[in-house]
């Protein structure tokens, strides 16, 4: 395949592979690290150094730790929440889970004019509460399913079966166009 | 249908989140190679992340894959090489320290221990001089408790004269008649020789009849040459022979060093 193929040859330190893969995921993990740390030329600066980073790891990565997305986003969110406690937000912690991923689709109007609002609020039309809180769980903060259950205090197997159905209806609210 | 209910079971959507542990992530690998429509199902479900988590991102920076680019060069040109002799120089930076650290070390060690051997030595001395001082003041001591004893009014003074065997040699009795002790003052007697001591007499003159005062003991090592002697005899003259050790019943005439009459 040809991701596998670009993801090789990024591997063999091949920068205009690196350069490819920076062109399909920047946005997203730039995003991620957006929502996370909530101030967007420190997220500009962090998403480049986290570029850099998974350029000097590239040797660290293999299939056993899952899809390459879930690796360079694991690395961009560390790399975020590190920014969060080096400012010593952590006392906000709490807080922070509230209002990062789930603030942005309230308050993303004001918070950023670049953003695509109208897009976001299609892929999460008809998303109850609780599943943008799981999404932000998850995909945002990096919990394990145990650590997402015991945080909102849900049996472990439920957050399995809620995630399905969280990440189904955004696969519905997707355009025709866009499914794969 | 098994795999149909794998699919539902929502693991997959923890896969893409990165929430599972790496046995479950192999698991679920291995559904994936076996099973295309898990692989399938996997990119779909990447596919709304990445639509997700696009639609909330405010694009990328402006500098783009440019604003990186010099850095990745940097670490294409330099990290190989430099991380290399860095190594090297580290290890060889260490062992050079330890080894200074060593020499150093057992520098300290010497240097420790010859001090404390000036230490010992100078308390060695220290204690010498302890002892000298120890010393001289028991002297001290000594001598005056002889010069007081040779003041004392009760004392008589017998001075004996050198006789045939030694006309040189002289001694002198002081006989404190009060408490009938004599000191023997025996400064110009030659050192007996080995086997051989000097014999103290009290003399009755007529007629002539010796009576035994004592020894003068261990002549060689008192440095004064005063020895005490008790005497309660009534004595006329006092002489001194040299006898064999330990003494003899009767003086050996032959050997009289000195003679002196008690005056009148």
């Amino acid at each position: 395949m040809q991701l596998d193929t670009l993801i090789l040859q990024f591997q063999k330190k091949d920068k205009s592979a690196f350069e490819k893969l920076y062109g399909m995921y920047a946005e997203n993990i730039c995003g991620v690290i957006n929502t996370i740390v909530k101030d967007p030329e420190r997220a500009q600066e962090i998403c480049q150094d986290v570029f850099v980073k998974i350029w000097d790891k590239s040797d660290t990565y293999d299939t056993s730790k899952g899809r390459f997305f879930t690796w360079i986003l694991n690395i961009a969110r560390n790399a975020a929440i590190d920014e969060l406690r080096s400012k010593a937000h952590k006392n906000k912690k709490k807080n922070l889970h509230m209002d990062s991923f789930v603030g942005i689709l309230a308050y993303g109007d004001d918070l950023n004019s670049q953003m695509d609002t109208i897009g976001l609020k299609t892929l999460l039309n008809g998303l109850k509460e609780k599943c943008l809180l799981l999404i932000d769980l998850l995909y945002y903060k990096g919990f394990t399913q145990k650590e997402a259950a015991e945080e909102l205090d849900t049996p472990i197997g439920t957050i399995k079966t809620r995630i399905r159905a969280c990440i189904s209806n955004i696969r519905k609210n997707m355009a025709p166009s866009d499914g794969n | 249908m098994e795999i149909e209910n794998y699919i539902a079971s929502g693991i997959l959507e923890l896969y893409v989140a990165g929430a599972l542990s790496p046995e479950e992530n192999l698991e679920v690998q291995h559904y994936a190679l076996k099973h295309p429509e898990v692989e399938k199902e996997i990119e779909a479900i990447e596919g709304a992340m990445l639509q997700l988590t696009a639609a909330a991102s405010a694009g990328i920076p402006p500098s783009g894959f440019d604003g990186i680019r010099d850095e990745l060069d940097d670490v294409i040109v330099f990290k190989p090489s430099a991380s290399e002799k860095r190594t090297n120089w580290a290890t060889y930076l260490g062992w050079a320290a330890s080894l200074i650290l060593a020499v150093g070390l057992l520098w300290v060690y010497r240097e420790n221990d010859s001090l404390k051997t000036e230490i010992e030595v100078s308390q060695q001395e220290k204690e010498n001089l302890e002892q000298q001082i120890i010393e001289a003041r028991s002297e001290v001591a000594d001598t005056e408790n002889i010069l007081n004893q040779l003041r004392d009014q009760n004392v008589t003074v017998v001075a004996l004269g050198g006789q045939t065997v030694s006309p040189t040699s002289y001694a002198k009795v002081y006989w404190n008649t009060e408490v009938n002790k004599v000191l023997i003052d025996a400064q110009g007697l030659p050192e007996p020789p080995p086997g051989y001591t000097y014999q103290v007499w009290s003399l009755k003159l007529n007629p002539l009849t010796p009576t035994s005062v004592g020894l003068l003991d261990d002549f060689v090592n008192n440095e004064k040459r005063v020895f005490e002697l008790p005497n309660e005899n009534e004595s006329e003259a006092f002489g001194i022979t040299l006898e064999p050790e330990g003494g003899s019943e009767s003086p050996t005439l032959e050997q009289l060093y000195t003679l002196g009459v008690v005056g009148p």
